[in-house]
């Protein structure tokens, strides 16, 4: 038995040691590792009736990646340029989204970290309480302000700033203040917990030797704040591009979201394989994207837990 | 060498809602002085140190540097910087960057802000350690290079706050020195804050003693030490006995003071009170440990006290004797070990003698940690 494990049993006794040990085992492989890696082999298989599983057509391959970039067989064109598109599409809105939300929210992690008080405390509350309420109910009440009789345009042509009400769920706007609003807490929490470990005598000492507050920012603040801006980034990044009820719900009619298309392929076309595969293009996108970022900008896959 | 630049308070108010933290301040700090405010904790004396770097607005009153109001002037803009109680480095940074962060924001090239922070490294003692981070310093590296980053933006007046408190006592002392010399190389002014009466006597040239808002005297330290103008000056500045009683003459500079148990003593009234002191006012007269001496002969008079020892210890340097004194506070006496034989006095009354003008009255008033 390797020393860590024995040092732990010696902790824990053999009994509670086991239940801990074998409930985490089942967390973590039963629950996560072994469904994931059943999808994998799900994407490569041909989607076939339930007779016919196991049988000699029960073949592995490339077939379902190929659909997503090829599109049908025979289908007349180059590429599956419809989905390509989607899949494009929602990436950047996804790294929009995220970068809006961390303007948005590193200001208020700053100011809430870096003063005391209670109406700091109420500031908290107030963030937190949006989150009571349901997602999908977070996203209709979203749609009462933001519908073509919505709050917003009768307010807009009301008061004459707009002579039409102007479509704010066609243009997606409604989608992204719904996919901003739905993940701030996951941008906020971390900055602030890191901003306000922040000796408040650093930013004093850099403003006492010159520093203009936008650089007191850039050569204080945001580098010692990294790792909570890369632990919001990740998971905002990572939820905005895996919504789903927000884009079903606030989405224009033209514009769909990847996940969209994943949940038809399981759910309209009955075709798990084909939708296991794109689901794992988009988690092997993601995972890249966020790895190759977190390279760009010297953050350490230790740092992000902070 | 140039004059420096001075610094000026003039009726310098300072207040938190209804707290008044500095109360009428008027102090002028001559250019190219190692000036000191010396005070208990909460006092007061961070709260003047931000209000001459321009992190608070004085309520009242106005901060001069070199003679320039620096009314509405933000802490980026003062000819001043500041050594923070706990040094505030930036960890992120190396060390070298740390020492030059103020030439980067003023938009200097890497390579001449490498060449100065050799330079200044070369100064600390601290050669060809630019490439650490501070967390790989050691307290008292970090210390030098604190004030290495300070020296760098070439501030007219350098603002301490308590910035070896943090350290041991060896390397207090060491800084000491090393603090004394830099400022005397560099030639500017030093605003240093303590309420270590030892550091101020040591590196400065004036000394302002505070009291909760107040600053109650200035002078050198020799005219602080020897010349105190309050009760809590008297007290708070080294150890010293005080003897509880009023004034029953005066002559000169020179008054009688009548004592309940030590009957009545003569003394020098201190220089800010000359002229203050009436014959039935109430006062406190102060003798060092050291300006008392045992009686040879058993005279009495005017210089003389005479008391019962409760106890004795010897210190290495000195022999200290405690007596019963006025107002339940204990009589030290400390004579000086020169080898000579000691009998031990305990529970027994002594006579010990001073010279008048080794004892100073002043009016009686608050003193130090009572
Ligand atoms: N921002 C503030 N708001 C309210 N009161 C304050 C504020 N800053 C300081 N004070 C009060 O002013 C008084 C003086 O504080 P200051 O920090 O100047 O003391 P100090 O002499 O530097 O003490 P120390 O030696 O402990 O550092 C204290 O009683 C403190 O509570
Ligand atoms: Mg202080």
């Amino acid at each position: 038995m390797p020393g860590f494990l024995k040092e732990y049993y010696k902790r824990n006794g053999t009994m509670m040691g086991s239940v801990m040990l074998g409930l985490v085992l089942f967390w973590t492989v039963g629950l996560i590792i072994l469904p994931q890696l059943s999808m994998l082999d799900f994407s490569f298989r041909p989607n076939l009736p339930p007779p016919e599983i196991g049988g000699p057509k029960d073949i592995y391959t490339l077939e379902n990646y190929k659909y997503l970039i090829f599109g049908p067989e025979g289908g007349g064109q180059d590429y599956n340029a419809v989905d390509l598109a989607v899949f494009y599409r929602t990436l950047v809105a996804a790294i929009f989204v995220t970068l809006f939300n961390l303007l948005l929210c590193y200001p208020i992690a700053y100011y809430l970290g870096q003063n005391k008080g209670n109406h700091i405390r109420i500031f908290a509350l107030m963030l937190i309480i949006p989150y009571w309420i349901n997602e999908i109910l977070r996203a209709f009440a979203l749609r009462i302000i933001f519908g073509e009789t919505g709050v917003l345009n009768t307010l807009l042509v009301g008061t004459g700033i707009f002579d039409t009400p102007f479509d704010f769920i066609r243009n997606d706007i409604a989608l992204y203040a719904g996919l901003g609003y739905a993940y701030i807490l996951l941008m906020i929490f971390p900055i602030y917990n890191v901003i306000e470990s922040l000796d408040h005598n650093q930013i004093e000492a850099a403003r006492d030797l010159g520093a203009p507050w936008w650089r007191i920012h850039w050569r204080v603040v945001i580098p010692y704040a990294k790792p909570g801006i890369s632990s919001g980034c990740t998971m905002v990044f990572m939820l905005s591009a895996g919504a789903l009820a927000a884009p079903q719900i606030l989405g224009g009619p033209s514009s769909l979201w990847f996940t969209q298309l994943i949940y038809q392929q399981f759910n309209d076309n009955s075709d798990w394989p084909q939708g296991a595969a794109y689901a794992i293009v988009l988690l092997v996108t993601c995972i890249l994207l966020v790895l190759a970022v977190m390279r760009l900008f010297k953050v350490n896959m230790g740092d992000i837990g902070k | 060498m140039s004059a420096g630049v001075g610094v000026d308070l003039e009726n310098l108010w300072i207040r938190f809602g209804d707290f008044v933290a500095v109360r009428d301040a008027n102090v002028n700090i001559k250019g190219g002085d190692f000036f000191s405010f010396l005070g208990p904790s909460g006092c007061g004396k961070t709260t003047i140190l931000r209000a001459v770097s321009g992190f608070l607005e004085p309520s009242e009153g106005n901060v001069l540097i070199g003679g320039n109001n620096m009314k509405g002037i933000g802490p980026n803009k003062r000819p001043t910087a500041l050594i923070f109680q706990n040094l505030a480095l930036f960890p992120l940074m190396k060390v070298w960057e740390n020492i030059t962060f103020s030439m980067e924001i003023a938009g200097a090239s890497a390579r001449d802000r490498r060449k100065r922070a050799d330079e200044l490294l070369d100064m600390i003692a601290l050669s060809g350690q630019g490439d650490k981070l501070p967390s790989e310093l050691s307290g008292g590296q970090r210390q030098r290079v604190a004030i290495a980053r300070a020296l760098c933006a070439e501030p007219d007046v350098l603002l301490l706050d308590e910035p070896l408190s943090a350290l041991d006592l060896k390397l207090r002392q060491h800084m000491r020195t090393e603090l004394r010399e830099i400022q005397k190389r560099v030639g500017i002014t030093f605003i240093y804050i303590t309420h270590d009466q030892g550091e101020a006597l040591t590196m400065s040239d004036d000394i302002a003693v505070m009291r909760a808002g107040v600053i109650d005297q200035i002078g050198d330290g020799k005219a602080i030490y020897n010349d105190p103008a309050t009760a809590f000056a008297a007290s708070f500045v080294g150890e010293n006995n005080v003897f509880r009683g009023k004034v029953s003459k005066l002559s000169g500079n020179e008054a009688l003071i009548s004592t309940n148990r030590s009957g009545d003593l003569l003394a020098r009234i201190s220089t800010a009170n000359h002229g203050k002191l009436k014959v039935g006012d109430d006062a406190m007269m102060f003798i060092r440990p050291e300006a008392l001496s045992l009686a040879t002969s058993g005279s009495t008079g005017d210089n003389f006290v005479t008391a019962k020892v409760t106890h004795e210890e010897f210190e290495g340097n000195t022999f200290n004797i405690f007596t019963e004194g006025d107002g339940g506070k204990e009589i030290k006496v400390s004579i000086p070990n020169l080898g000579q034989s000691f009998d031990d006095h305990t529970g027994q009354p002594i006579t010990l003698e001073y010279e008048a003008s080794n004892a100073v009255v002043v009016p009686a008033g608050e003193l130090a940690n009572e």
